[in-house]
């Protein structure tokens, strides 16, 4: 390792205008990383910056010549056709999921695709006697014969950095290493990756959470739209928590919203005290005693990192399809109502539009009309016999009111664009006539003009007299959309704002920390 | 090609596999010099083959729904010996006979969906230790010996419309039958015709639909003048007539009704159908019960066929009919295959079986052959999913550039991924 000098620390890794497509989209468009050795580098945007296409370009799981731009990793260019090749150079990235098998031991997965062998033959004596030593060394007071699925995210995120230096790693890469930790779970993971820089290992850190970004970090890179932005040495320029929102943010809000004058009613949904745990985590909550409430003809906006509990609290809401119910009443215009299964939810007048449409929301198979009629097949059929006709019918209306390029109703789903696949979903939904229409990112992966349509079709709903809800990452869409944003953080509401007072900075604050608003 | 794409351009998923099996049974008819189409033939292959059939169409749905059912044999086998002794020791008339076994059936069925559904292990495994329980069962019920069954059971397997009415040369009611099917094809397919129309659908030119229209029909008459001039005593099969008003009702169920859209809706994508209030354990529950009423309905024609019940009865039947399904164009990851195709893939192994039968080749090749015919129709539909096609159909209908290959990006998950490319 090289040992820093007096002037300038030498640089580690330089990653020169990297520019990365993928089909119809420029994921990552020059971007560049200077990783000084010895240091860690934190690297902030929001979801779907391209902070992770960026590490898995320089981890070689997109290989060389899938990308324009230059890795020069301890001062030669690196040509990575692979995870191995940039393993055996010594640069380890550790997922968010993490990739340990629950079955296998602590040591079986230290070892696991590196085990040592004496003619042939896996010598577990040394591979136990060294995944002591490595245990040691991450600070992890554990038999290493215990199975993966025996101890906590916590310490299994530990097994993943002993699996890393197992490899004499030199630059460790950690995307989201806490978002699955609880507090002191995390505070000893960051004192380990400052522990492992006084041993002159270089950490790049990926991390929603700016409080720890600010406390372990020397220097940050904030990327946003796939562009390089700046990059701020946190005690020269005296980097704070607004500091790295601002340049994570700052961009200027187009008007790419449709005119909307909200007809705003009386309060008609509300949720006390939704408490639901992990499915299966035992004593991991998902959401804490959220409180919310929807007036008829608004639209309320939820704000949230990924993995903030969004997703998680409507899901749970829509007939406990997610996790384990705990607490928790819901009132529909002042009369408690139960929805046990996803049926009694879109009997209750519910509707959810999912997050992912390809594996949650649709069934690819299927054509257009039959997905329209999907969630709602009672009312077009007579003693459970589907009125072919009427099926037909009903699609063809919605294919037109809500403008659906397509050559017929009878053309397959998977044909589709993905915003015409996303007003197809909508339309099914709208069939099912609901009072509350949940949408969960209901415009990712969708392009500018689809995106001006699907705004305009929730306005129009919300003007029918309709409650909607609206999950999304992207900060200025929930602003351009909403009459009312409720902030969500590690499954707690930590705060609700008007639609007046709401900015891309007070949200950001509200969303990455645990401080209640006034 | 673009005559024929319009020709059956309304339906055709089905079309590869009705063309291979034409082109089999031309084949045949040419190498076995006349011997395929005779009316004693015919009748021959479709008494020997219903079972299969039967099963087949409660195997589509099974695996549709993304199970796969490996019982089926043994179920038949248990129901055709409880049924036989039944019959015998109880006294009980052959209609409450069948009204046993197709009970039995559901109770079978009901324990075999409660383990696949409620408990949630796989049906591979629930029905791999239902083969050998309901294998079991049939030799310990039986004590392993033949039971025969009476003279008004045996009609069930292997009776024939009667003759009634004057004497035309031809058995009337096959002959009326015949007319009266071709007939619903052209009422039903006008119909559908007029509908559409007026929705603004899309409706194929006149000429596509009448050419279609003469072309099943002919189909319909040709065989139905086979089957009503056999030698005397023979003429439509009751096995054929169950099996026809079976392929009619559950064609209809799979089609038509919310059941049979749950079916597809689960086997396509659990998730988003569970996510649309499709309760997905209540429909995994009811097409493994089917399954098995079903095999206990082919357990007793089989019975009837052979006049007794025996320990072996039924053995490597699930095969049959699982091949059956995926030559008929069915998905094995769920989600896709109909009734009317599944039926055509077990004529095209029935006719095969034959044919070859009738040119004297010998069990082993046949078998051997058996078995390449069921790995290339599905390596064939395999390779047309990779390609962004669906099946047998479009390799021989190619619509060149309409790939809807999902390129893996950003916003793909690796399971989509991997999903695409299973």
């Amino acid at each position: 390792m090289t040992i820093p000098t007096t002037q300038e620390e030498p640089v580690i890794l330089e990653m020169r205008s990297i520019t990365k497509e993928f089909p119809g989209v420029k994921a990552l468009s020059n971007v560049s990383l200077r990783v000084k050795a010895g240091e860690i580098h934190a690297i902030c945007g929001e979801n779907g910056a391209g902070k992770s296409t960026l590490m898995k370009v320089l981890s070689g799981v997109y290989p060389y010549g899938s990308y324009e731009g230059d890795i020069v990793y301890q001062a030669e260019v690196q040509q990575f056709k692979d995870i191995r090749a940039s393993e055996h150079a010594g640069i380890v990235i550790i997922h968010q999921e993490l990739a340990l098998i629950p079955e296998l031991s602590i040591t079986e997965n230290i070892f696991l695709g590196n085990e040592p062998t004496k003619w042939g033959v896996i010598d577990w004596a040394e591979a136990r006697k060294r995944s002591v030593e490595l245990l040691a060394r991450v600070g992890l007071r554990e038999d290493p014969d215990t199975p993966i699925k025996e101890i906590g995210v916590g310490k299994q995120q530990l097994v993943e950095i002993a699996k890393a230096l197992n490899k004499s790693v030199k630059l460790l890469i950690l995307d989201e290493p806490t978002a699955a930790l609880n507090e002191s779970d995390s505070q000893h993971l960051l004192d380990l990756i400052l522990g492992l820089k006084g041993k002159g290992i270089t950490s790049i850190i990926i991390s929603h959470k700016l409080n720890e970004i600010e406390q372990i970090a020397d220097e940050i890179t904030i990327i946003r739209d796939g562009k390089s932005i700046e990059t701020l040495n946190v005690k020269r320029d005296g980097v704070d928590e607004d500091r790295i929102i601002k340049g994570m943010v700052g961009r200027t809000l187009e008007s790419r919203f449709p005119d909307h004058v909200p007809k705003i009613g009386e309060v008609f949904f509300e949720v006390r005290n939704w408490t639901v745990g992990h499915p299966q985590i035992q004593d991991r909550l998902v959401c804490k005693g959220s409180n919310f409430f929807v007036r008829r003809g608004e639209i309320v906006g939820f704000a949230g990192l990924m993995g903030a509990g969004r997703t998680e609290l409507v899901r749970s809401l829509f007939g406990h399809s997610y996790g384990r119910f705990i607490s928790g009443e819901v009132y529909k215009d002042g009369k408690p109502v139960h929805m046990r299964t996803v049926r009694a939810a879109i009997d209750a007048g519910l509707g959810y539009v999912t997050e992912d449409r390809k594996t949650l929301g649709l069934n690819l198979l299927d054509d257009i009309k039959t997905t329209t009629v999907a969630a709602n097949l009672r009312k077009i059929s007579n003693y459970s016999v589907v009125d072919t006709r009427q099926e037909f019918q009903v699609a063809e209306e919605y294919r037109k009111s809500l403008r659906t390029k397509t050559p017929s109703v009878e053309e397959g789903v998977a044909k589709l664009s993905g915003g015409n696949q996303q007003k197809v979903v909508l339309a099914k939904w709208m069939f099912t006539d609901p009072d509350l229409l949940i949408l969960d990112e209901p415009t990712r992966g969708i392009d500018v003009g689809a995106k001006y349509e699907i705004y305009g079709i929730i306005q129009r709903l919300a003007n029918q007299g309709k409650g909607v809800i609206v999950i999304s990452s992207e900060l200025p869409e929930l602003l351009g959309l909403s009459d009312r944003i409720y902030t969500i953080f590690e499954g707690a509401i930590t705060g609700v704002l008007d639609k007046d007072e709401a900015s891309q900075e007070s949200l950001m604050k509200l969303m990455t920390s645990a401080r209640k608003s006034a | 090609m673009n005559a024929l794409k319009k020709l059956f351009g309304g339906n055709t998923r089905q079309f590869g596999m009705i063309f291979a099996l034409v082109a089999l049974i031309v084949f045949f008819q040419i190498f076995t010099e006349g011997r395929t189409l005779t009316p004693g033939n015919v009748i021959n292959l479709f008494n020997g083959n219903s079972y299969i059939l039967i099963l087949a169409i409660g195997m589509v749905l099974v695996i549709i729904a993304g199970h796969i059912d490996l019982s089926v044999g043994s179920v038949a086998a248990f129901v055709g010996v409880s049924v036989a002794l039944a019959i015998r020791d109880w006294g009980i008339p052959w209609y409450l006979g069948v009204l046993f076994g197709l009970v039995l059936g559901a109770v079978i069925g009901a324990w075999q969906g409660f383990w696949t559904a409620y408990v949630g292990i796989p049906a591979f495994i629930v029905t791999l230790a239902g083969m050998l329980l309901f294998r079991g069962f049939n030799q310990f019920v039986g004590k392993s010996n033949t039971i025969p069954v009476p003279n008004d059971f045996q009609y069930l397997g292997s009776g024939y419309l009667p003759e009634v009415g004057p004497n035309t040369g031809f058995n009337n009611l096959t002959l009326l039958m015949g007319i009266l099917a071709a007939a619903f094809v052209v009422v039903m397919s006008l119909r559908a015709r007029a509908t559409n129309k007026a929705l603004g659908a899309d409706v194929p030119e006149l000429w596509v639909e009448v050419t279609k229209l003469v072309l099943i029909c002919g189909a319909i008459l040709y065989a139905t003048y086979l089957f009503a001039t056999g030698r005397p005593g023979t003429s439509f099969p009751i096995p054929g007539l169950i099996l026809a008003v079976l392929v009619l009702f559950y064609g209809f169920i799979a089609d038509k009704t919310v059941l049979g859209r749950h079916v597809y809706a689960v086997g396509g994508n659990r998730h988003a159908a569970e996510l649309s209030g499709v309760q997905s354990k209540k429909v995994n529950f009811m097409v493994m019960l089917n399954m098995s009423v079903l095999a206990g309905l082919a357990g007793m024609i089989f019975v009837g066929r052979s006049t007794a019940s025996g320990p072996f009865d039924g053995v490597g039947w699930e095969l049959d009919a699982i091949a059956a399904v995926f030559i008929g164009g069915a998905a094995v990851t769920g989600g896709v295959g109909t009734v009317i195709g599944s039926i055509v893939g077990g004529l095209v192994m029935a006719v095969l079986n034959n044919g070859l039968q009738l040119l004297g080749v010998g069990a082993d090749l046949t078998q051997i052959i058996k078995g390449l015919v069921l790995l290339a129709a599905v390596a064939f539909d395999v390779y047309n999913k990779t390609q962004g096609k669906r099946s047998i159909t479009g390799m021989l209908l190619k619509n060149f550039g309409r790939n809807n290959n999902i390129q893996p990006d950003e916003t793909t998950s690796t399971k989509e991924v991997i999903s695409k490319e299973a």
